[in-house]
């Protein structure tokens, strides 16, 4: 992101993608996908010096098997970054690995079922048309800015139960914990630190005043043993609500305006067959997944019949998997329609994102209310769609136009 | 004629990605954790054959069995 480049050390650009790939090069944050083709092509496991030291899985089938072996891969790390200082601030279960994991992700399960998320979704399409009011008589906006940053925020804070307007505080310690903070570790510190500083506040309030909210269901949570979860925990868990509930949906759904935008059939099509909703969520989870994780090698092993030594990191690219044509068939193409569709936009395995029935509920609810108050709308030439670098790929500026062509 | 399908979600793979729910309500229950099971005893219906099979090819885990009876 340009706002980045002025203060961070540049890196030096790429030359031999295959052997030297920086997934913070401004090419792979404008278009990535034929530079994983490239990769691909290549091999089922590539390598960068870069990042101290980074492998990345390029298949579906190589992401998997990294996905599934918690024995050689850890979670400790779930961000590619410049540095790697010592292990703080975790937060499970995402940085967990088992057995922790499995207690820590259990208690984070039951409020985000999809029956839980029916009972939040007349909010969230509140909040579209509370968005959707403000610029619609302008007959253009940047959709990015004005309309998808906002639903993950509002609909995250309405679970927590902390006010709605504390978004942009969110909004901006998450910018700098997962874009600023691959090169800059002060940055994510300064953001790790207020926000568990804002989070205790909350935590602290509710033990003389408890709640019905989901700030105050984990405090009233017990551990494996019977004891309550420490202050620590609940505090970790509530970062990772926030950091991975928020940039990551605006993401998707920015991806999908942006993808609806440039392509006036599947448009049409939603418009008038919305039954198509669900499949056609789906799709744009696969073609568009916004997040790329992480692992830590920590013992030797292979993936695909490559080697990988201990102290490297992993990149797992699920976006990268959902685009290999050897599992979906015209990979590179959105078919709205598609009929097998077994994408991994919400990772594989145990570390199965916990927050995928309210992602894909936001989604929906957001593409069809834009759709009916907007069902015609393109890209505004006179602006220019940016993208987020890094862990979470979605559009930052994202320039419409309201209506048909004149 | 082909014969009667039944369906099994292992619990050993399932990681609740919740897509058999969406794509077929009527033989997948969920459980407070969000993972699924067939209803009952995993029979499936007359008519719903397509939705079974859909299930099974929709679920990034490779959860889901089919069986032909």
């Amino acid at each position: 992101m340009s706002d980045t480049a002025s203060i961070m050390p540049e890196h030096p650009p790429v030359l031999d993608w295959i052997h030297d790939f920086d997934h913070t090069d401004p090419r792979w944050t404008e278009n990535p996908y034929p530079i994983w083709e490239k990769l691909r092509s290549a091999a089922p496991v590539v390598h960068t010096d870069r990042f101290l030291g980074c492998y990345m899985p390029t298949t579906y089938q190589a992401v998997k098997e990294v996905a599934y072996d918690t024995e050689h891969f850890s979670s400790r790390r779930v961000i590619v970054r410049d540095v790697r200082p010592d292990v703080t601030n975790p937060a499970p279960p995402i940085t967990s690995d088992p057995p922790a994991h499995k207690p820590a992700k259990q208690l984070l399960l039951p409020p985000f079922t999809p029956d839980a998320m029916k009972k939040l979704e007349p909010r969230v399409r509140a909040i579209c048309n509370e968005l959707i009011d403000e610029f619609i008589a302008d007959g253009k906006c940047d959709a990015a800015a004005r309309y998808t940053k906002h639903i993950p925020v509002r609909a995250i804070a309405h679970m927590l139960g902390i006010p709605e307007k504390d978004g942009e505080l969110f909004i901006k310690w998450i910018h700098s914990i997962l874009e600023l903070g691959i090169k800059d570790d002060n940055a994510l510190m300064a953001a790790v630190h207020e926000m568990s500083a804002y989070f205790a506040g909350h935590i602290e309030y509710r033990k003389t005043h408890p709640t019905d909210d989901l700030i105050s269901t984990l405090m009233k949570a017990t551990d494996s043993n019977g004891q309550p979860l420490s202050d620590q925990h609940v505090l970790g868990s509530l970062r990772l609500l926030l950091i991975a509930g928020i940039d990551t949906t605006w993401s998707a759904i920015g991806s999908s305006l942006w993808h609806l935008a440039r392509t006036p059939a599947d448009r049409e099509r939603l418009v008038a067959e919305p039954g198509l909703m669900p499949s056609a969520v789906e799709e744009l989870l696969r073609a568009y997944s916004p997040v790329t994780m992480a692992r830590e090698v920590m013992k030797e092993t292979t993936i695909s019949g490559c080697p990988v030594k201990p102290g490297n990191m992993v990149l797992l690219s699920f976006p990268a998997a959902n685009r290999d044509p050897a599992v979906f068939p015209d990979a590179d193409k959105v078919v709205i329609d598609r009929k097998e569709n077994r994408h991994a936009a919400f990772g594989l395995g145990i570390h199965r994102c916990v927050g995928s029935n309210l992602a894909r509920m936001e989604m929906t609810v957001a593409i069809e209310e834009w759709l009916k108050r907007i069902p015609d709308f393109r890209l505004d030439p006179a602006g220019k769609v940016t993208w987020s670098e890094g862990t979470v790929r979605g559009p930052r500026q994202l320039p419409m136009l309201f209506g048909k062509p004149a | 004629m082909a014969g009667k399908l039944k369906i099994h979600v292992d619990q050993d793979k399932c990681q609740g990605h919740a897509r058999c729910k969406s794509l077929a309500p009527q033989l997948f229950e969920l459980d407070e954790f969000g993972n699924a099971h067939e209803v009952g005893d995993g029979s499936v219906p007359a008519g719903l054959e397509d939705k079974a099979w859909l299930a099974q090819t929709n679920c990034p885990e490779i959860a889901i069995e089919v069986t032909e009876e």
